[in-house]
Parts: C-alpha cells; sequence; structure tokens
C-alpha cells in the first residue's frame, strides 16, 4: 500500500517534523495547500485510490523491484553482505514514477488538467511528463538551462512524451531556480494548475505526501530482506539531494532502532560554500521555498550556489524530515564527491552490469568505503534510486577528463 | 501606527533597495517622499524571490550583487526617518533573512531605525507566532497580506493578525505590471472590509494613473512597486528625478 502510514519516529501533525517544515509560502497559495491536503487526507482513506494506484505500480510502474544481492561487489569490498533495492528498474528509470503515479491521481480527483513540475537530473521531468500522458494532463516542466545541458537526453524525453519544457536562467540556472519558476507559474495558475513537486520538500502537506508515496520503496525492502535473509540490515545507504528516495527506503524502519539510516549528500567538488551540496556539514537552519530546514546560505541569509556533478543532488536545501532525523540522531549524514560517486558508477557498472544514476552512485561511493569496516556477517541495503543512462554524456565528459587533467 | 491614509488613495511606493546602490535608493526615497508618497515599502533583495515577477527579479540581483544586506536596509530606514517624521515605512522581505537576523533582532532594530511596520511574503499568518509577538513588543505592525484565493476564514485571520493596514493582492500571480485591473480586487477589497476596520491598500500590477485611480474608488491605498523598480532600472543617473516626476504624474 503507498499511502497506509506506518508506525513512525517523527512528528508530522501540523506539517512539522520537531521544529522543521511548516508552510512558508504567499498567502495566494495557501488555499491550493489546503485543498491538496485535504484531498490527500481524503484519498489516502479511500480504498478505490489505494487499488488504483496498487494496480499502476503493478501494471505500469513494475513494482515491487528486486532486493539483488550484489555477489562480487561483496565479495571485492570484502565485509558485509550487500544487497541492492533495484529502483533503476523502474519504467521511466527512477524512484521519481511512484510519486507521480499518486499525486497523477489525486490531480484527476482534485479535478485540475494542468500539471507543472521543476526537475533537476530530468528525471522527477520525465515521470510527470509520463504520467501526463498516461492520464491525459497539459504538462509543462521547469528546468535550469544548466540542468537541460547536461541532461540533453531527458529534455528530449519529456519533449516526446508531449510535456513542454521551459528553460529556466536565473540564478544558478539549475533546480533551485526551477522551483522558483514553477512556484510563481503556480501563483498564476492555482485555480487550474497542480504544483507536482518531485521531492520532501516545499511547503506542508508536500513532504509527507511524498514521503507517504515513496516509503513503498522500504515496505518492500523490509519483507525481501526479511525473507532473503530472516533478519534486519545494520545499514540502509541512500542519496539525499531532497530526500525522497533515501525518506522512501527509510522510514519503514525508523522505529528498527538496529538499524543504522545513512544519508549521503553530494560533496561535489570541495568543502568551501558555492563548491558542494553537503546541507548538513555547511548549512544552517533557514527557509526557502515553502518549507523550514537546513539550507546553505551566506551571512545575510541569501542562499548560496551549489555544485555537484548530479543534477538531482545539486539543491541548497534538504527535506525537513531529514533535518528532524539528523538532529534527532536517528539518521545520519554525510557526503561524497564527485569524483568518488564517479568511481563508485565505474565500480558498479564492473562488478554487477548496472550502471546507477550519479545521485545513486553517492550511495555506493559510501558503500565502498564503510562496507568493509563491517562484518562479514552483516547486511547492507543500498538504494539505486535510479539508473545512469541520462548520465552517459556526463559520465563520458567526466570519465575521459581523468587520468589527462586533475579533477578540480 | 503613523500610517497617514488621508489622500484618496494613499500611495505607497516599494523600492528594491540597493538597486543600483543604497546611495541612489536613498535619494529616491526623498524624491519619491517630496512627490507625495504616504508610505514607503523597503524591499529587502532575496536571492529567491519567488513572489516576484522579472524586473524585481533583476533589481534583486543586482542590488545582491554588491552584497546589499537586511541590516544595511534597517540602517538606511533610519536615515529615511531622519528626513521624514510622516512617512510610512514599511521592511518588504522575504522570511529568510530576517530569519538569520533573528526575530527579536530584527524587530528591535527596526524599532530603533523608526521602521513602522513590516510584511514578510512567505510568512502566512499560522506561521505568524513568534513574530507577532516580537511585533507587538516593539510597537510594530505586521502587515497581512491577503489574497483573491483566500477563503472567508483566512481573510477573518489575516484581517485579525494586521496591524496599520492590511495588503489586498488585486490577483493571482506574482509582481510586474498589467494592462488591466481585474475584477477580483474591488471584490476582495470589499471583502476585507467585512472583517476589519483598517485601511486596505491594493498592490500587484497597478503602474498607470487609471489604475491609480481606479484603485483609489474603492480601497485606501494603492501600492506600486515594479513600475517603480522599472523606471530605476530604465534611468541610470536619473533615477530620483524620472520616480519623482512619475509619482506626480500618477497623482494628477
Amino acid at each position: 500500500m503507498a499511502v497506509r502510514r506506518s508506525g513512525t519516529a517523527t512528528k508530522d501533525a501540523a506539517g512539522r517534523f520537531g521544529a522543521y517544515g511548516g508552510r512558508y509560502v504567499p498567502e495566494t497559495l495557501i488555499p491550493a495547500l489546503e485543498e491538496l491536503e485535504a484531498a490527500y487526507a481524503k484519498a489516502r482513506r479511500d480504498p478505490k485510490f489505494q487499488q488504483r494506484l496498487r494496480e499502476l505500480f503493478r501494471t505500469y510502474a513494475g513494482r515491487p523491484t528486486p532486493l539483488f544481492f550484489a555477489q562480487r561487489l561483496t565479495k571485492m569490498l570484502g565485509g558485509a553482505k550487500i544487497y541492492l533495492k533495484r529502483e533503476d528498474l523502474l519504467h521511466t528509470g527512477a524512484h521519481k514514477i511512484n510519486n507521480c503515479l499518486a499525486q497523477g491521481l489525486l490531480v484527476e480527483r482534485m479535478g485540475k488538467h494542468r500539471v507543472i513540475a521543476e526537475t533537476g537530473a530530468g528525471q522527477h521531468g520525465v515521470a510527470t511528463a509520463t504520467v501526463c500522458a498516461l492520464l491525459g494532463f497539459e504538462c509543462v516542466v521547469y528546468m535550469g538551462t544548466e540542468d537541460m545541458r547536461r541532461q540533453e537526453l531527458n529534455v528530449f524525453r519529456m519533449r516526446l512524451l508531449g510535456a513542454e519544457v521551459r528553460g529556466v536562467s536565473s540564478g544558478s540556472c539549475t533546480l533551485k531556480d526551477a522551483i522558483n519558476e514553477a512556484m510563481r507559474d503556480w501563483v498564476t495558475n492555482v485555480r487550474t494548475t497542480h504544483y507536482l513537486l518531485g521531492s520532501v520538500l516545499g511547503a506542508h502537506p508536500y513532504p509527507t505526501m511524498v514521503r507517504d508515496f515513496q516509503s513503498v520503496i522500504g515496505r518492500e525492502a523490509r519483507a525481501q530482506i526479511l525473507k532473503a535473509e530472516g533478519k534486519l540490515p545494520t545499514a540502509i545507504l541512500a542519496c539525499v539531494g531532497g530526500g525522497s528516495n533515501a525518506i522512501g527506503i527509510f522510514h519503514e524502519f525508523l522505529n528498527d532502532k538496529k538499524v543504522t539510516l545513512i544519508g549521503v549528500e553530494a560533496g561535489g567538488r570541495g568543502t568551501k560554500l558555492g563548491d558542494h551540496a553537503a546541507r548538513f556539514r555547511g548549512g544552517s537552519p533557514g527557509v526557502l521555498q515553502g518549507t523550514y530546514s537546513y539550507l546553505l546560505q551566506d551571512e545575510a541569509g541569501q542562499v548560496a550556489t551549489t555544485h555537484s556533478v548530479s543534477a538531482g543532488l545539486d539543491y541548497p536545501s534538504i527535506g525537513p524530515e531529514h533535518a528532524a532525523l539528523k538532529d534527532s540522531g536517528r539518521a545520519e549524514y554525510v557526503s561524497a564527491s564527485d569524483v568518488e560517486a564517479l568511481e563508485a558508477t565505474t565500480l558498479l557498472a564492473r562488478t554487477e552490469g548496472i550502471i546507477p544514476a550519479l545521485e545513486s552512485a553517492h550511495a555506493v561511493a559510501e558503500l565502498v568505503k564503510r562496507a568493509p569496516k563491517m562484518k562479514k556477517s552483516e547486511i547492507v541495503i543500498v538504494n539505486i534510486s535510479g539508473r545512469g543512462d541520462k548520465d552517459i554524456g556526463i559520465m563520458r565528459e567526466n570519465l575521459k577528463l581523468e587520468g589527462n587533467h586533475p579533477q578540480t | 501606527m503613523p500610517f497617514h491614509f488621508e489622500n484618496k488613495p494613499a500611495l505607497v511606493a516599494y523600492v528594491t533597495c540597493g538597486d543600483p546602490d543604497l546611495a541612489t535608493t536613498r535619494d529616491v526615497i526623498l524624491a519619491a517622499i517630496e512627490a507625495g508618497a504616504d508610505v514607503i515599502e523597503l524591499g529587502v533583495p532575496f536571492s529567491d524571490p519567488l513572489a516576484d515577477g522579472p524586473v524585481i527579479q533583476r533589481a534583486s540581483e543586482r542590488a545582491i550583487k554588491h552584497g546589499t544586506s537586511l541590516s544595511q536596509v534597517l540602517k538606511l530606514a533610519a536615515e529615511i526617518r531622519e528626513h521624514s517624521q510622516a512617512v510610512g515605512l514599511v521592511v518588504f522581505s522575504y522570511l529568510n533573512p530576517i530569519l538569520r537576523m533573528g526575530m527579536a533582532k530584527f524587530c528591535s532594530v527596526a524599532r530603533y531605525a523608526g521602521v513602522d511596520g513590516a510584511l514578510i511574503t512567505d510568512l502566512p499568518v499560522e506561521e505568524a507566532g513568534e513574530y507577532l509577538r516580537q511585533m507587538e513588543k516593539n510597537n510594530l505592525a505586521p502587515v497581512f497580506l491577503a489574497a483573491p484565493t483566500s477563503t472567508d476564514a483566512r481573510l477573518r485571520r489575516v484581517a485579525g493578525a494586521s496591524r496599520g493596514f492590511v495588503y489586498a493582492v488585486s490577483r493571482t500571480g506574482v509582481t510586474g505590471a498589467r494592462q488591466q485591473m481585474p475584477e477580483d480586487a474591488a471584490a476582495l477589497v470589499a471583502r476585507i472590509r467585512s472583517y476589519t476596520a483598517l485601511p486596505v491598500a491594493v498592490g500587484f500590477g497597478i503602474s498607470t494613473p487609471e489604475q491609480f485611480r481606479a484603485v483609489g474608488k474603492f480601497a485606501d491605498a494603492a501600492v506600486i512597486g515594479s513600475a517603480i523598480v522599472q523606471i530605476i532600472e530604465q534611468n541610470p543617473g536619473r533615477e530620483a528625478v524620472t520616480v519623482a516626476q512619475f509619482i506626480k504624474n500618477l497623482r494628477e
């Protein structure tokens, strides 16, 4: 079930996770958020909605996704037994489709016909365009021009699916700026338009709702590992941009206190502000785009630019539930650099025949550091949130540089 | 609260502080007051102005490029206050720069700078608990936005929490000039008046004398923002003179 609430260690009453979350948007949007909150509350109790979503997950998206034992990688790293949760096998190539199908069904229920979305790596944009084609909605996707350049293939896919892709050339020309522009569209067309936000970000109810839709990942993984091994894993690893794939796999394990949850942020090309997207290393609490969470910002409260080789992690804030999990210590957060992620991509490709998305490769990079230090009796699950097809161009660019020039 | 809305409509002038630089902003504001502006909205530039159209986005980028900060805007407010006791001064900001300074510090510095009130674009009433406490403690007026999409229940809350005046957003959308004032605006003002005796200012998209007069028929004040910011952008070196002339034209 996609929207059943499992036992939870985090508070989400009134959209708060500890001190984080909330609803910080202009007044014009509040009624739309209230409408969405009510529609979602009603839908989650409606067996017809749940049934339809389950059917689409199974027959359209390709759920459940396998939990794969990575035998060669386990042997090579010489420590913990490694399992991969294969979200990369889903239709459209990443976990994003889970949330898009569910929100798409909500759009139908609310009687709206126009959908807008932001996208970074393009995976959420493609998933949104796909669902709009499936359900017959008009679709506009906002995407930073820098991201359009590095994720050219996904731009074409969205257009092929009938979506209009609008380039955003303000600020850093990446995900943050695409969200600003999507919110400007929404505030203008709010009466007819649904904003299909792609991560556990933004104003309430998005962080809670998107988490519920993505938590199918962890529910499956928990049942699958119990079946395969008869016990829970020692650790779970996932990359964190906004944080929807990470929350998706973490959530079902929150009450399993012995399971270590590890989120991996983008360490980029250095530790200087502007060179990375490691919010927990260089950020402090602040409000951006509707939510109160950790934020990379300067002394005056201006939001910093970020850098990551992976467009999907290139964002200055992080989902508010992650901020609460970080503060409470229930999850830990580390970072992996561009170079480490690229190396991990090659490693996974050559040991298991799986080319991960550059986002997911950050989680693999942490696995490479951690697994050898763990006992052979321990189990670790890595969420392979997406596949690397979209990144072939950028991989070629960067992997070609390796050996010729030092990476900066 | 010293907001003077005797003129019908009163004129509320918005400027993005620090565009092109703070000295020019100061000259523009003093000229605007001289030309008949009743209230000045001191716009604090923010890196992610998601409620603003392209004109104010560009102005914010220019102002941030040379480091215009909230504390500088508050210093500017103190300078303006020295020159004019009568004008109303409202700090117009997104929430994050204020959070970064600290809500208590912001309110107390604003008070000593001679500011009368504040409007925080992305802070709706239900998130405003601490803000309202600090504003009240410092005898400052919190001004909230009311939108055409707001339900009656929300308008009641917005009107109840506001002091000084209520800011009615003329239409759904971002800031910036439009050809016509939508029907929405008059209906919204009428709905707000059923919940409060406070003056109501209408903003978003007002740029011509005709629109200004039209708003005067149903509202107490009209907010002119992007039109002024655009004049500043297009008249380098003559910002204060051209803004003053524009304001006089609106009044005639």
